[in-house]
């Protein structure tokens, strides 16, 4: 069975279509990828199925349960979480606040010390900035701050929106090194990206999504060498 | 020696503004809109007093019923008015706060009568430090809205609910992310605020002891006037504008020449802020969103 399921989703923002019956699953312990350009329709399958969206028709099923209609707050209590899109850290909270939002759902506060500290460990800058105000640190300190929130809450399925996105190379290898990690670790990952050549290389299985429909699917390899894949956002 | 007297007494009843605007400031930051029911909830939470201090004559008692039922009123009044035009348009929502507050302001002129009536706490008494003679109440006043206003800070600042309420204002849908059911902590802000306004009542009774279905207006308004002055959304800049306005009222009170005049001049100031910085004095820019 899989981890997540969806089937046949449709979303409208008023009368327009964004998503026109998407159907994919993910597997524990897999990393899967969905690409596609901008306005595909990556972000609203992420929220939708995060309960921040509503959605029209079609089922979103997780660990056998149906969330279609789950508010987002309750989703997240049942091991999923996101990192949305543009980072969202708290901005006028310190780095340490955010964390300890992040970890808002659990019991055990000596472990969400360790957590911390772990990520402190992981990420010196945050430590080095730890009571400083979110909103001062610079696009990347965000993002690993963003990433670094959504792990405190040992997720068993972490969704990430574009986490590449503006970031410089070097901090984009870092941001997949980290993926990696948290994925070794045992944590089950939805990844959304434009960057298709690094995430397919990472990825499991994957797939295509264009103006709101999957059209095309398979592992990571096989649409690493697809020609369609190629011409459409490989860049040759 | 005058002027440290009015000082006390700004101080005292600007503390009582801060207590209100901390409620409208609290409600815009989280649940995104302007209360104007907010003032006519103080009114509720006076006649609440007079009802429970003729009934027991114990003014703790009465104190804790007005700010209970006050909980109570505001936790509904979201729940049936506001929150089912979330997401609606911000007008439509303003409309509806309005006609929440002429609703209440009718309820209490039907049951209690259009007359105003007096509600009395027994004389305190006053104070004497040397030359400086001061009224007990003022200081109550004083001391008790300190208390509140600096609990009220380490509970933002500290607790999970309050570090929550932050989040909330800030943004919604990374706050449910964090599992944070959001309609909870809109429920609290209005608890909170509420309570805050029947305390406010209390101590504006216990200042001028009258009470009618209009108690709450003008305080509301100053209150609403000081939240935009410090920054509206922002508790440290209702605390700021409700005390400049309370020392506003009372210093200009002293000078005949200028005292008919307290209301424009308070007025003229927010004009002027609306037009200098029209976030507040302590109120920061949101980045817009792209
Ligand atoms: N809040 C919104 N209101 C109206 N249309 C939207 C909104 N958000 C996204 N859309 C539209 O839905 C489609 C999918 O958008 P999105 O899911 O953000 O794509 P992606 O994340 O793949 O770039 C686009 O055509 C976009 O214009
Ligand atoms: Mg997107």
């Amino acid at each position: 069975m899989a981890l997540l399921e969806v089937k046949d989703l449709e979303v409208y923002y008023g009368v327009i279509q964004a998503l026109k019956g998407i159907s994919f699953e993910v597997n524990k312990g897999e990393i899967v990828t969905l690409i596609g350009a901008n306005g595909a329709g990556k972000t609203t399958t992420m929220q939708s199925i995060m309960g921040l969206i509503p959605a029209k028709a079609g089922s979103v099923t997780y660990n056998g349960q149906d969330i279609t209609k789950m508010p987002g707050h309750k989703i997240v209590h049942l091991g999923m979480t996101q990192v949305p899109e543009g980072r969202h850290v708290f901005q006028e909270l310190t780095v340490y606040e955010n964390l300890i939002m992040g970890a808002y759902t659990q019991k055990d506060q000596k472990q969400v010390k360790r957590d911390i500290e772990e990520i402190y460990t992981r990420f010196p800058r945050l430590g080095e900035r730890k009571n400083q105000i979110a909103g001062t640190l610079s696009g990347g300190e965000q993002q690993m701050l963003a990433m670094g929130r959504a792990m405190m809450c040992h997720p068993d399925l972490l969704m990430l929106d574009e986490p590449s996105m503006g970031l410089s190379p070097l901090l984009v290898d870092q941001v997949f090194d980290i993926i990696k990690d948290y994925h070794k670790q045992g944590t089950t990952i939805l990844l959304v990206e434009q960057n298709a050549g690094k995430s397919l290389a990472v990825s499991d299985r994957a797939y295509v999504l264009e103006n709101g429909r999957i059209v095309l699917s398979g592992t990571g390899e096989e649409l690493l060498k697809s020609d369609e894949v190629k011409k459409a956002y490989l860049g040759g | 020696m005058d002027i440290l007297t009015t000082l006390i007494n700004g101080l005292s009843q600007g503390g009582v503004y801060a207590m209100i605007a901390i409620g409208y400031t609290m409600v815009y930051g989280i649940a995104k809109m302007l209360n104007f029911a907010h003032g006519d909830i103080i009114m509720v939470g006076g006649y609440t007093l007079l009802i429970f201090l003729n009934m027991t004559g114990n003014p703790l008692i009465a104190i804790a019923a007005a700010i209970v039922l006050c909980i109570v009123l505001g936790v509904v009044i979201e729940k049936v008015a506001y929150k089912p035009l979330r997401g609606a348009s911000p007008l439509a929502v303003l409309i509806t706060a309005i006609g929440v507050s002429y609703l209440l302001q009718s309820i209490a002129q039907i049951t209690q009568g259009s007359n105003a009536k007096m509600v009395t706490f027994g004389d305190m008494g006053v104070l004497k430090f040397g030359e400086l003679v001061i009224q007990t109440k003022t200081v109550v006043t004083l001391i008790s809205t300190i208390v509140i206003m600096v609990a009220l800070s380490i509970f933002i600042k500290y607790s999970k609910t309050g570090r929550a309420m932050i989040a909330t204002s800030e943004d919604r849908a990374a706050t449910q992310l964090m599992g944070i059911n959001v309609n909870k902590i809109i429920t609290i802000t209005f608890a909170i605020g509420s309570a805050l306004a029947a305390l406010a009542g209390f101590f504006s009774l216990l200042e001028t002891p009258q009470i009618s279905s209009t108690f709450g207006a003008m305080p509301g308004i100053k209150a609403f006037t000081a939240a935009v002055i410090g920054g509206i959304g922002s508790i440290p800049g209702a605390m700021f504008g409700g005390i400049l306005l309370g020392l506003i009222e009372c210093f200009t009170a002293k000078v005949p020449a200028i005292a008919p005049y307290t209301g424009a001049i308070e007025f003229g100031i927010l004009i002027i802020i609306l037009l200098v910085k029209p976030s507040g004095i302590l109120g920061k820019k949101r980045r817009e969103k792209v």
